[in-house]
């Protein structure tokens, strides 16, 4: 019988060159095609996975985000990565935070159904602090819900799907292009904070085909984990240097390393009974992200000169381009309106709200759900604005006539 | 401008908005395509929608169209009502029958045997779509004939770029001897 190939994920040759070359991305950027393509906003996912060193990939197919698995499965083995059709959502996730501990970048894609099936998984890649990207593209719900339809009714799951205190990251892209964009920089958080970052698309730009134009190499910023400086014997998995993000060693190169879910030391085991090295432990959890917020946060204003009457209007990913035409219109009469668009679903812009709140009388908030990032303007805003919110379910996206309508018929 | 091809799953409805709109980002326009299909691979009903414009595109489900290629009765009857006044209307003659009451007003309005003639002069109905993108784009100008041809080959299984260029051309040639 033929010996079966036993090779991991550990064996180097599934690991792309650190640091990331030119060389490599160039020939990325080969297999991808020309500078200039036309793809749908789940395989601009895919490839900005692949430029930014993603070499991993284990899911359960799901519509609308099929397309990203259907892809990375014929092009992860031509750059020596490997990509698994798994048994569900949650081993799935057990399978990327397994590739990234042995060193691999890894990612998963889904929707609304799989995603909420991840969040045990996406706890425990919280608390073990183990840098990976989830991609959720989003569709109407609750449960299995509208599959083919878009919605963005996954923004509160996406911070609060999984038990306990901790803090992660969320990006809402609005173009095809910010689909492979902003899966670049989902994966340089992950890195550089160790910790799961959530990129959430949706069903309408994930099917959609746009323009996208391949990076250079010289564009982008590929950012690899903090690996361990101190010797072998000295080292400690979850030792704060002072940053609050610690080294990630490598399962399999030498180096001490125990996870668990459970509360540990900062040996990495567990301390389930030990006040002290819980509350010091999710503290630092939180606060590795809370204390980067200007760092982490992007958000997007498009404001007019100010003063007395203008509208302010918050807006984050496929339905930005809605509130992009009706600012347009609303401009050409004669309208004062202040465009805040969130890239950083979470942490949430609180203090770029605030400071439009300062700015107008009413915030409107549109959105493809019945209500959720309105809450966070709200609070953000402490009763400094009105606040008006526009719900949209059933899986069409605003018109821009409505949101047009919403900000004149102020009365 | 807004098309939708619109007809049956295995008539090249999805490839071709596809085409249309690569053919436009080749030629430095910006474009955005979006399909609806059931879950069949043949026979359902499907769509392809593209929308071609110099400046950024913000409304990506238009309610309105400007082009409507037809190529199934269900499709024209669902869809013709959704062309703006003026607006231009492509059938394949044998597949469908109008009903005026159904159409807006002033539409232009195109019918030619695609299906027919793909099957009499190249052997393959299949290539009926390529006859309707020659035609159209004749009519309307809507991308460079280079870049359809590009898009054309980059988009088509291998091997069959020649008979689909063919077909392509053959559609160039009935929108120039002013076949309606």
């Amino acid at each position: 019988m033929k010996k079966r190939d036993v090779s991991t994920a550990t064996d180097s040759k599934y690991r792309p060159a650190r640091p990331f070359n030119r060389e490599e991305f160039d020939r990325i950027r080969r297999i991808l095609g020309g500078k200039v393509l036309f793809v749908q906003g789940d395989s601009a996912v895919s490839y900005g996975a692949l430029l930014a060193g993603c070499r991993f990939f284990a899911g359960y197919p799901i519509t609308p985000a099929t397309e990203t698995g259907e892809v990375l499965s014929q092009l992860l083995p031509r750059v020596g990565g490997v990509c698994i059709q798994m048994e569900d959502e949650i081993a799935s996730v057990g399978a990327i935070i397994g590739a990234s501990r042995a060193g691999t970048k890894a990612m998963t894609a889904t929707s609304g159904p799989g995603f909420s099936l991840m969040q045990e998984n996406i706890g425990y890649a919280a608390m073990t602090e183990t840098p990976c990207v989830i991609v959720d593209v989003q569709r109407s719900g609750p449960s299995t819900g509208q599959p083919t339809e878009g919605a963005q009714g996954d923004i509160m799951q996406a911070k609060w799907g999984s038990h306990g205190d901790y803090e992660l990251i969320a990006l809402s892209p609005s173009t095809v292009q910010e689909c492979l964009d902003l899966t670049i920089d989902a994966f340089n958080l992950s890195e550089k904070y160790s910790i799961p970052v959530i990129l959430l698309t949706d069903g309408i730009i994930g099917h959609m085909r746009e323009k996208v134009v391949l990076p250079e190499f010289d564009d982008v910023e590929i950012v690899w984990r903090k690996e361990p400086t101190r010797p072998k014997d000295e080292f400690q998995p979850f030792t704060d240097d002072g940053s609050q993000i610690p080294e990630v060693a490598i399962f399999g190169e030498g180096y001490h390393t125990y996870i668990t879910g459970l509360t540990h030391s900062e040996s990495g085991y567990p301390a389930t009974d030990s006040q002290p090295d819980h509350h010091r432990l999710v503290k630092r959890l939180c606060d590795k992200i809370r204390n980067n917020r200007d760092k982490i946060i992007r958000v997007q204003r498009d404001y007019s000169d100010g003063g007395a009457g203008a509208t302010g209007i918050v807006s984050y990913g496929v339905t930005s381009r809605s509130v992009n035409s009706a600012v347009k219109t609303l401009r050409q009469e004669g309208l004062k309106v202040d465009h805040l668009r969130i890239i950083t679903n979470w942490p949430f812009p609180e203090k770029e709200v605030d400071e439009l709140a300062g700015r107008v009388d009413r915030i409107i908030v549109p959105e493809l759900n019945l209500g959720q990032v309105y809450h966070c303007v709200k609070e953000a805003a402490a009763g400094k604005a009105e606040i008006v919110p526009l719900w949209k379910t059933g899986g069409e996206m605003h018109v821009p006539r409505g949101i047009v309508e919403l900000v004149k018929g102020r009365g | 401008m807004i098309i939708r091809f619109a007809g049956f799953g295995g008539q090249g409805i999805v490839v071709s908005s596809y085409i249309v709109g690569k053919s436009a980002v080749l030629d430095g326009k910006k474009a955005i395509q979006n399909q609806a299909y059931g879950s069949e691979s043949r026979g359902g009903e499907c769509r392809g929608d593209v929308i071609i414009a110099d400046e950024e595109i913000y409304e990506l489900e238009p309610t309105y169209y400007d082009v409507l290629i037809a190529m199934t009765q269900p499709a024209y009857e669902a869809f013709v009502p959704l062309l703006k006044p003026g607006g231009t209307l492509i059938l394949d003659k044998d597949l469908v029958v109008t009903d005026k009451k159904l159409e807006p007003k002033r539409i232009k309005k195109y019918a030619i045997s695609a299906t027919d003639i793909a099957f009499k002069t190249f052997g393959r109905k299949i290539v009926a779509n390529m006859i309707i993108l020659g035609y159209m784009n004749t009519l309307l100008g809507a991308v460079s004939e280079g870049a359809l041809e590009k898009a054309i080959s980059e988009s088509v299984p291998r091997g069959t770029e020649k008979m689909n260029l063919e077909a392509m051309r053959e559609g160039i040639k009935l929108a120039g001897e002013g076949v309606k």
